[in-house]
């Protein structure tokens, strides 16, 4: 007989609000091998864990339930914490009833009640069945990939070789420093954005630890944590431990908005970067905000426009301080403290400030003289009048094209705009749900150059703790077999897409053997296996159908 | 009938459908309460016994979501899933079963809405077939 204890999660009011947590409580003490039930506020704070060891030690319990939120980003430390009260860590099961109950089912706390009900049923029916594990280990190939040579990649490059770790970075263009080689100057600090590249172009022409890849595009990577081998376009073979995703976002181009290659002088901001670089001087500029983004189809803010078109309202000034500058905008985003002082100044400096809104657009014309902007001022409630020898459209910056097939190789996700997703915003920034393949940069969402500088910095020290560790825990999920069940038909060596199985003989019995290094446990030998024999660990077959069994029960009988 | 509240079993594999299904969490997409989501790693370990198992003890209805085809975590795990389920499917019509009771779909991480809808889809599928006959003879 097991001696489970359940441990059910207020979260707060997150949970709480929706489901009847003590009626939970209640119920899973009525369930077959459940000793002990108890709630807690939070059961990942410190109290919470606390109170679960302390069960742990006067319930004597062997197996541990919680009911909280996802395995995919607590599992670890509610095992580790049973763990540390003497329990093996593979006897933990994790019963989902926030993203799962209350979160999706706010309306109806009876429904969601009975759902955490039968969901914590079937959690201690796999519970009773849960045996203890050993984990195994995976050496790592003390190298690191970086795709993508702008300055997130650089700053990770940078940041990876200076820990002496070998570096390979993969830019399929032929200069290194993307977006950033094409602007002139950084907000805030107003630095020369090439001074900022080239200092860190010659750390890593200089080390022997950088091997920069020019010119060169990711076609393959296979393998897992510590055992990646990408492969390029020029058929190299780069074996890696560790990948950082740092491949950048592009500004959005209009098609014909706003006068866009129609009306001499309207142009996008890079196009504007460009012009001040050279040193022109223009004496009289609007630039309109939130051109193609927080509208239907595109509602994300892409955060850096207004502080770029800040900055370069300021340059402008500073170029020529009788010049005229207005700033038609929906909401001005300029977040943090420098970029704060920024929109002060421009303010003090007499830049125009109009707000717009999204259902009467501003209009641009063409003039004689260049280009005319017609705009409603929702404050003054009347229509504007500008000339202007520039239009400056401040476009959102957008995913790479192909960065759904960067994500394809990789095996990582992508929100619907095409920027790749993280595993969890506060839990595991930079890291990807997928162990040792890290995210930085605009690759991830638009970020700012101080922000692609600490991604870059974030990602390279993530991506070298399997590094430096130089190995890697094997999560004991892998799948075993039966030799006395298995008849050696080989359906698990064909399902298996790792080539991890094959048939083996001994004493005069030939059947299946799963080598555990080469297992991701995915389980499709399981499915494929017609006698039972081939089982996934934390995954068999008798703990799946406790499951079902355990939710007809439940659920059956109730109605 | 109209008081009929199916109760469905899902397995939603670890990378793709069951991240979507916490999307829809986090995002607070709100659906009906009536399916159970059991975790697998991927979406090719889920053996075409479970789904008789479950069906054949009332089960109103099974769902296996898994990653969009060539987005699977294993590679190729889910090309074996897109055979399997059709093949369970005509097992199930063969035995009197309403095949529609078994549905496999694809919901990637970044897809919550497209979770909510398939759950919320295949309720109202499973409502209109009404309850499983099996509830009656379960042995």
């Amino acid at each position: 007989m097991a001696r489970i204890g359940v441990f059910v999660c207020h979260c707060g009011h997150n949970i709480a609000a929706t489901v009847n947590v003590e009626e939970v409580v209640e119920f899973a003490k009525t369930l077959p091998d459940v000793v002990a039930a108890e709630h807690n506020l939070y059961s990942c704070s410190e109290e919470g864990l606390g109170s679960i060891k302390k069960s742990i030690e006067k319930n004597k319990l062997d197996r541990v339930v919680v009911a909280a939120c996802t395995p995919r980003t607590h599992e670890p430390l509610f095992r580790k914490t049973v763990e540390l009260a003497g329990i093996n860590k593979y006897l933990f099961e994790f019963v989902n009833i926030r993203e799962h109950v209350s979160w999706i089912h706010a309306k109806e706390p009876q429904s969601a009640t009975e759902k955490a009900k039968m969901l914590v049923a079937m959690g201690v029916a796999k519970a009773a069945l849960l045996e203890p594990q050993k984990e195994g280990e995976s050496s790592v190939i003390p190298t690191a990939v970086v795709i993508g040579g702008g300055l997130a990649g650089l700053t990770a490059a940078a940041s990876l070789v200076a820990q002496n770790i070998d570096t390979h970075l993969i830019e399929r263009e032929a200069r290194l420093g993307g977006n950033l080689a094409d602007i002139d100057i950084v907000a805030p600090e107003f630095r020369k954005s090439k001074e900022l590249l080239d200092e860190m172009i010659e750390e890593l022409n200089a080390s022997p630890k950088a091997h920069l890849h020019l010119s060169s595009k990711v076609t393959e990577v296979k393998g897992f944590v510590g055992n990646f081998e990408v492969t390029t376009d020029k058929a190299e073979k780069i074996p890696a431990g560790a990948i950082i995703v740092a491949t950048g976002a592009k500004e959005w181009i209009p098609k014909d908005e706003y006068g866009y290659g129609t009306v001499p002088g309207v142009m996008t901001q890079m196009d504007l970067e460009k012009r001040l670089a050279k040193g022109e001087k223009p004496k009289q500029v609007v630039f309109i905000q939130c051109v193609g983004s927080r509208q239907p189809g595109r509602e994300y803010c892409s955060r850096v426009c207004c502080n770029t078109s800040l900055k370069n309202a300021l340059r402008i000034l500073d170029a020529s301080p009788d010049a005229t500058v207005s700033i038609l905008h929906r909401d001005i985003m300029s977040y943090g403290t420098a970029s704060e002082h920024m929109y002060r100044r421009a303010s003090e400096r007499g830049v125009r400030f109009m707000r717009y809104g999204l259902d009467r657009p501003a209009k641009v014309s063409r003039t004689q003289r260049g280009a005319a902007v017609k705009v409603f001022d929702e404050t003054l409630d009347e229509d504007i009048d500008f000339d202007a020898d520039l239009v400056v459209l401040a476009t959102p910056m957008v995913a790479q094209n192909d960065s759904r097939e960067v994500g394809k190789l990789l095996k990582v996700p992508l929100d619907k705009f095409g920027f790749f997703l993280e595993a969890h915003v506060k839990l595991k920034p930079v890291e990807f749900a997928t162990d040792g393949v890290f995210v930085c940069g605009a690759a991830r969402w638009p970020s700012s150059v101080s922000e692609s500088m600490s991604q870059g910095m974030a990602a390279a020290a993530k991506a070298a703790i399997p590094i430096r560790r130089g190995k890697v825990v094997i999560e004991a999920i892998t799948a075993q077999s039966d030799p006395d069940k298995c008849a050696a038909c080989g359906n698990c060596v064909m399902a298996c897409p790792y080539e991890a199985i094959e048939i083996v003989e001994s004493e005069g019995k030939r059947y299946a053997k799963v080598n555990e290094a080469q297992c991701k446990g995915c389980g499709a030998c399981v499915a494929a296996c017609p006698n039972d024999a081939m089982q996934q660990r934390g995954f068999t077959t008798r703990q799946l159908g406790a499951m079902i069994d355990a939710l007809v029960k439940n659920a059956m009988e109730e109605t | 009938m109209t008081d009929f509240r199916p109760t469905i079993l899902a397995f939603c594999c670890n990378w793709c459908s069951y991240a979507g299904a916490d999307l829809a969490g986090v995002s607070r997409l709100q659906m009906p309460p009536n399916v159970h989501v059991i975790r697998v790693m991927c979406s090719a370990s889920v053996k075409p016994e479970y789904v008789l198992k479950a069906l054949s003890q009332g089960v109103d209805g099974v769902l296996v979501l898994g990653c969009h085809i060539g987005d699977c975590h294993y590679m190729t795990g889910n090309h074996r899933t897109a055979k399997r389920m059709p093949l369970v499917q005509s097992v199930l019509k063969e035995t009197g079963i309403d095949e529609k009771r078994l549905k496999l779909d694809w919901v990637s991480a970044a897809e919550g809405e497209k979770f909510q809808k398939v759950i919320t889809d295949f309720v109202q599928d499973v409502h209109k077939l009404g309850p499983n006959p099996l509830r009656e003879v379960r042995f």
